[in-house]
């Protein structure tokens, strides 16, 4: 008897391919959180003041703090989140295989990005590309960088922004990339240009590595816009919903006034209308997320505000002294803008 | 006849009795012209390094501090080498990753059962050494991965693999790497010189795959492109991929290592063991095998610390190894000052060194002592 091998094999791919595509997306993110008992998220593991772990090995930063209030939100326990770290390669393929849940690795939010991989529900950092150059220069703007010898890490998007940022303006400049950002930044030190270019989150720790931190200034002006967004799966409009839905409560908690160190009162007080929405107090808000009605309590109780976060991580207190700038709150002249939770 | 002599070679004086420093200087250092000028062109390299190496990681190092400001040369006014004060605050996250704190003790436990076993199966002259090879390729890898990842019907709270890291997790790659690229590259090269043809053609096909893929490409396939192609409710641990593929590499150039020796033995010493009555088992595990594994003892060690360094290699799908977990704790803006990248390679540079160096030497130890027999 002559068996059919070929359409046996064809058929039986097909019925992998049928049986395997479907059920990876039956049930929803947050089914699948829940059911498993911790968040998966993946980060980038050794970014200054955005995911890093510390000398005994907790993760520390301001993606790293975004999970953890995830977390928070859906247990109420910032702990049950487990933070893989993810090359630039393979992050978007780990979010689309289902092996994390949610990518908080200072992604830059690109719209071909968002049509080919992936969602990103909200903007959790605005950052642009900027420029580190020699205090005694006395240069305040990128302007006056004209014919000026530029040092860059190869492979990145930052060649390119360079150049159609000097193009536009009619200004002259020179180039030199580096396989590394620690190269890039030695050349830079030793005087080969006169600036080093790379996103200015980046710049203020790169400062840090240079022998004498104080004779280095970091341009106020960004030639480029880097907004950091998570990424999430597409086709889940709920976990879509709640990642942004943290975020937004972080920014509302914060315009609210409503703190870390002060959430626990203002719940025994519960004063205005907007606090006590926030907290859970009025309305049924969480449930809509999927959530219960005080998520954004244990959010602020656990994590804390924006506000608590960037102080935390980023801001004043820590070694890279990173104003708010366009991370401040839209009140306060900034981009941060959270909707109204009602 | 030119080659004859046509006369007496004088006699010649007796040579020196010499002994001492200086004759044994004479003889080993400065014996002819060209034995002079290597022995100064390397006294002159390592007077040009040494002086350097030892201000860099001694002289001029740091050893106490809480941040990179005790680590800058203008802060502390004198010129800095290593900063290790950085390595010995980090030490921790070096050793065990993200590995929670309260469960330390279980990696220590690993790290004291792989002495053990190694020292059990190393030590020529330890007793039960039978029981030792149970131990090292059977029990030690079973109880490594309880202890490790965790057993709750124990009283073990299982820790993810995703929160192992640094030197845990470089030595449990290499340590399944080499306890089973050992006995599989033997059960491979075995099977290649086998007369079934299916059996012999399976192993080749095996062998000539995995030496003919580089071992990115696996960790790759393993570690970004296998999880795309699973349904996704099958998920096989992250560490555990790359772990099978280093083993399955690793086993297919063992086996290779091992065929070489093979085929230096005679196929006289097979015969004369068949004819002795010995059946072809026998006459391969007491006969050809324990020679073949004596002449390749040197190719054995060099796949192995080629394979102790190639582990590094995981760091590029995202496991968090010896050197990634390096790489990630000199990004602490607390200590960056522009002696830490430095001190992170060199702390890198000594602990391969050590390991590495020390098994080149045990080798060269076990090949001295095997060789004792062809020296009667």
């Amino acid at each position: 008897m002559r068996i059919p091998f070929a359409p046996l094999l064809g058929a039986a791919v097909l019925t992998v391919l049928t049986l395997a595509a479907p059920q990876a997306r039956a049930e929803g993110t947050l089914a699948q959180v829940k059911a498993r008992g911790h968040l998966v998220c993946g980060v980038s593991g050794g970014v200054a003041g955005f995911s890093m772990p510390d000398g005994q090995g907790r993760w520390r930063g301001l993606d790293v703090d975004f999970c953890r209030a995830l977390a928070a939100a859906i247990f109420d326990d910032p702990e049950r989140v487990r933070f893989i770290p993810q090359s630039s390669a393979a992050r978007f393929t780990a979010l689309q295989s289902g092996e994390i849940d949610v990518l908080a690795r200072n992604t830059t939010w690109t719209l071909s990005r968002d049509t080919a991989a992936m969602n990103f529900p909200v903007i959790t950092f605005y950052d642009g590309q900027g420029f580190l150059v020699r205090k005694a220069l006395g240069i305040t703007s990128v302007k006056q960088l004209d014919r000026a010898t530029v040092c860059l890490q190869q492979g990145t998007t930052t060649e390119l922004n360079l150049a159609d940022w000097f193009r536009t303006r009619g200004l002259s400049y020179r180039v030199v990339t580096f396989a590394n950002s620690e190269q890039a930044l030695g050349a830079y030190e030793s005087g080969r240009c006169d600036a080093y270019s790379t996103d200015k989150s980046s710049l203020y720790g790169e400062r840090l590595k240079t022998a004498r931190p104080d004779d280095h200034v970091i341009l106020d002006e960004a030639i480029s816009k880097e907004p950091f967004a998570p990424g999430v799966r597409q086709g889940d409009d709920q976990w879509r919903d709640l990642v942004a839905w943290t975020h937004y409560a972080m920014i509302d908690a914060e315009e609210a006034g409503i703190t870390q160190a002060n959430v626990v009162a203002l719940r025994k007080e519960g004063l205005s209308p907007d606090v006590r929405r926030i907290l859970g107090l009025e309305g049924r808000y969480g449930e809509g997320l999927g959530l219960t009605v005080d998520w954004a309590d244990r959010i602020v109780r656990h994590v804390g505000n924006y506000g608590d976060a960037f102080a935390r991580n980023l801001g004043e207190g820590t070694p890279l002294k990173i104003p708010r700038g366009l991370n401040a709150l839209w009140t306060q002249g900034g981009l941060q803008y959270g909707p109204p939770i009602r | 006849m030119r080659f004859v002599r046509d006369h007496i070679i004088p006699p010649a004086p007796p040579p020196r009795r010499a002994g001492g420093p200086l004759a044994w200087m004479r003889n080993n250092l400065f014996a002819g012209p060209g034995n002079v000028v290597t022995t100064l062109l390397i006294l002159g390299a390592l007077a040009w390094i040494g002086p350097a190496l030892a201000r860099f990681l001694v002289l001029d190092a740091v050893w106490t501090g809480t941040s990179g400001d005790a680590c800058r040369p203008e802060v502390i006014g004198r010129p800095v080498g290593a900063c290790w004060a950085f390595i010995g605050e980090k030490i921790n996250y070096l050793a065990y990753g993200s590995y929670p704190a309260a469960e330390r003790w279980r990696p220590n436990l690993f790290f004291g059962l792989l002495a053990l076993g190694a020292a059990w199966m190393l030590w020529l002259g330890a007793p039960r050494r039978d029981l030792g090879a149970w131990f090292v390729f059977a029990i030690l890898p079973v109880a490594s991965w309880l202890l490790l990842s965790g057993a709750p019907a124990l009283g073990l709270a299982s820790v993810a693999t995703a929160l192992w890291g640094g030197i845990l997790v470089t030595l449990v790659v290499s340590a399944v790497g080499i306890v089973a690229s050992l006995p599989l590259g033997i059960l491979l090269a075995l099977g290649r010189r086998s007369d079934l043809p299916v059996l012999r053609f399976a192993c080749i096909g095996f062998i000539e795959f995995w030496r003919g893929v580089p071992l990115i490409t696996v960790l790759f396939m393993a570690n970004v492109m296998l999880p795309l192609f699973l349904p996704g409710d099958v998920t096989v641990d992250r560490l555990l991929r790359p772990l099978i593929g280093i083993a399955l590499f690793a086993s297919a150039y063992m086996a290779e290592v091992v065929r070489g020796g093979l085929q230096a033995i005679p196929a006289g010493q097979g015969q004369a063991a068949l004819a002795l009555g010995m059946t072809r088992a026998q006459a391969m595990r007491c006969v050809v095998l324990p020679q073949a594994l004596k002449v390749v003892v040197p190719g054995i060690v060099n796949t192995l610390i080629g394979l102790f360094k190639d582990t590094t290699l995981v760091a590029i799908v995202g496991i968090a190894d010896f050197v990634r977990v390096l790489e990630a704790a000199r990004a602490d803006p607390r200590w960056s000052a522009p002696a830490i990248p430095a001190t992170a390679y060199a702390f890198a540079a000594l602990f391969y060194l050590a390991v590495c160096f020390s098994m080149a030497r045990y080798a060269g130890f076990i090949a001295r002592r095997l060789a004792a027999g062809d020296r009667r």
